[in-house]
């Protein structure tokens, strides 16, 4: 537990910076909408006739004369990214760290487990991904209500609870990946977060790659999808579970037995 | 019973050698020295103990428990690193109060007295301080839960002399009250004067393992002629230092000989000593061959072994 408070302490700083960070993007692109709201008629027949670029975002299928179109791509963007970012520098850090800074050998040689040790890493990991996802949609749905539009609440909640899953995902993968790769882990992170979206715009313009969306977590985490059929692909979810799943293990197993450096 | 014991300990890195073929033993209440030059395997001894890496083979006891059960064990213990690293953005106090929770104890007393003792300021920052300071904060956490071994890996660089003095004053204090040490250092002196019994570790091998005054009492002299700038060739010399007309030498012979020798030569002077302790391991360090330590060692080490 001692651990565990330690890691909070230590991440606050940088966590309070990510998550107001990205709601004030979403905010801002909130207060946006009124202005916008106007123009997004003529905008929303341009959006849908972009050819690959409308098919790459979803954006045929949602209307921008709606705050929750306009939300689910926009700020779908913003905090899909700016999530899977932060997921991914967390999660690749968290046990990295300690060789890197050469405080491994003073964290280990306390009487504790190593898997008791990397229990509470990737908790931590998994608790401050929550908080930021709980703090932004929490600010987002109060300036929905502050520019005095509507959001139906179901869709809100999958919507962000599938961000999250997504982030708790990429973020147990690179916790998983940064047990095995003792430099380097943090690159090889938030390149692989980069990649994941990539795959997935490139799911949505071919029909050919559509067995990419088995890979991604955006694939399941995808407002287009979410906010005209009212639910999640929860085949795609439950995927993506068990990738974080078995990286985590694979994790936990190796820095349970591997030589620290000093 | 036995702290630490090591029967075959060997690690390897990949192709690169650790330690081969270990076998220490250090006695409960001993104040142990581990001497060795850097690389020879001492880091890794004391790391492997510790369970930060895996044995290759062999195996090893410490506090009478198996490696594998070291989260157990480790609460009897305090180690110190060579290096001592700690959370950069953390208070020294908080690091201090985080390695007792660590240890799910109070050690509040025992670390406010330590850090008098050793002037140690609680309020900066881990990054703001010296190599000395860092020292001192790992000297706080390895003994404020009063462990029964200390595990010190060169534990006196960076230490001021005044330090030095108070840590193995402080040292001392924990082995009368029957707590075990155990530590590994280049600087022998510290060791002599410190230590009762001592293990020196050369390429990874244990090389001699004896009482203090065991491994230092030896039938070799250091001899100092002045008035000559040579040797002659027939004369067994070892450590041979040249300087104008003054030549110094480690000999090992008979002192008969030695004089027969010395008598044929121009000298204007001649001293004979008991040679230093540094110089008797500087010259274990530096030559294969076998010298006076591993003859009084008792063969623990065979000439073959060294030359590999």
């Amino acid at each position: 537990m001692a651990l565990f408070v330690k890691e909070w302490k230590q991440g606050t700083r940088t966590l309070a910076v990510w998550t107001l960070g990205i709601a004030a993007m979403l905010m801002v692109c909130i207060f946006l909408f009124p202005e916008m709201k106007h123009e997004m008629d003529s905008m929303t027949k341009l959006f849908a006739n972009m050819g690959t670029f409308t098919k790459a975002f979803g954006m045929d299928l949602l209307n921008f004369g709606e705050l929750s179109g306009f939300y689910g791509v926009e700020c779908g963007n913003v905090i899909g990214i700016g999530g899977a970012l932060f997921a991914a520098y967390l999660g690749a850090g968290m046990l990295s760290k300690e060789e890197k800074e050469h405080t491994a050998e003073f964290l280990m040689t306390h009487p504790v487990s190593r898997f008791c040790v990397v229990l509470q890493k990737f908790l931590s990991v998994m608790i401050q991904l929550v908080v930021l996802n709980l703090v932004v949609s929490l600010l987002s749905w109060i300036s929905i209500r502050v520019i005095g539009e509507q959001f139906p609440a179901k869709e809100f909640v999958l919507l962000h609870g599938s961000y999250l899953l997504l982030q708790l995902e990429i973020g147990a993968i690179c916790f998983g990946i940064s047990a095995w790769i003792r430099r380097g882990s943090l690159g090889i992170g938030l390149g692989l977060a980069a990649v994941l979206y990539f795959l997935d715009l490139i799911s949505n313009i071919s029909t050919d790659a559509a067995l990419l969306q088995y890979i991604t977590p955006f694939a399941y985490a995808k407002p287009a999808h979410i906010l005209t059929a009212g639910s999640l692909d929860w085949g795609l979810a439950a995927l993506g579970i068990v990738y974080g799943a078995v990286a985590a293990a694979a994790g936990f197993w190796w820095y349970c037995r591997k030589d620290l450096t000093a | 019973m036995n702290a630490i014991e090591t029967k075959n300990l060997t690690k390897n890195y990949g192709k690169v050698r650790g330690i081969t073929d270990l076998n220490l033993t250090v006695e409960e209440g001993e104040f142990f020295g581990f001497i060795g030059p850097n690389g020879a395997g001492k880091s890794t001894t004391i790391r492997t103990l510790l369970g930060l890496i895996q044995p290759t083979s062999g195996s090893a006891s410490v506090l009478g428990q198996p490696l594998q059960k070291k989260a157990s064990y480790l609460a009897d213990i305090g180690y110190m690193p060579s290096e001592a690293m700690f959370y950069n953005e953390m208070k020294v106090g908080e690091l201090i109060a985080f390695s007792a929770k660590m240890r799910k104890q109070d050690c509040s007393k025992e670390a406010a007295m330590l850090c008098d003792r050793l002037k140690l300021d609680t309020g900066k920052r881990v990054e703001e301080l010296s190599l000395g300071n860092r020292k001192k904060a790992a000297i706080v956490c390895a003994m404020q839960h009063n462990p029964r071994l200390y595990i010190l890996d060169e534990p006196t660089s960076g230490l001021d002399p005044l330090m030095q003095k108070e840590f193995f004053e402080l040292l001392k204090e924990r082995n009368r009250k029957g707590a075990t040490i155990f530590f590994s250092s280049h600087v022998l002196s510290e060791v002599q004067h410190n230590c009762t019994r001592a293990a020196i570790v050369r390429d990874g091998r244990l090389a001699a393992m004896d009482r203090v005054e065991n491994l230092s009492r030896t039938n070799t002299k250091k001899v100092t002629l002045h008035g000559v700038s040579q040797l002659p060739v027939s004369l067994e010399a070892r450590s041979v230092t040249a300087a104008g007309d003054m030549v110094s030498f480690l000999y090992q012979g008979e002192i008969r000989t030695l004089l027969d020798e010395v008598g044929r030569l121009p000298i204007r002077d001649m001293t004979i000593t008991e040679p230093e302790l540094e110089e008797i391991f500087l010259h274990y360090y530096e030559e294969a061959g076998s010298g006076p330590v591993d003859q009084k060692a008792g063969g623990r080490c065979s000439r073959k072994q060294e030359v590999r």
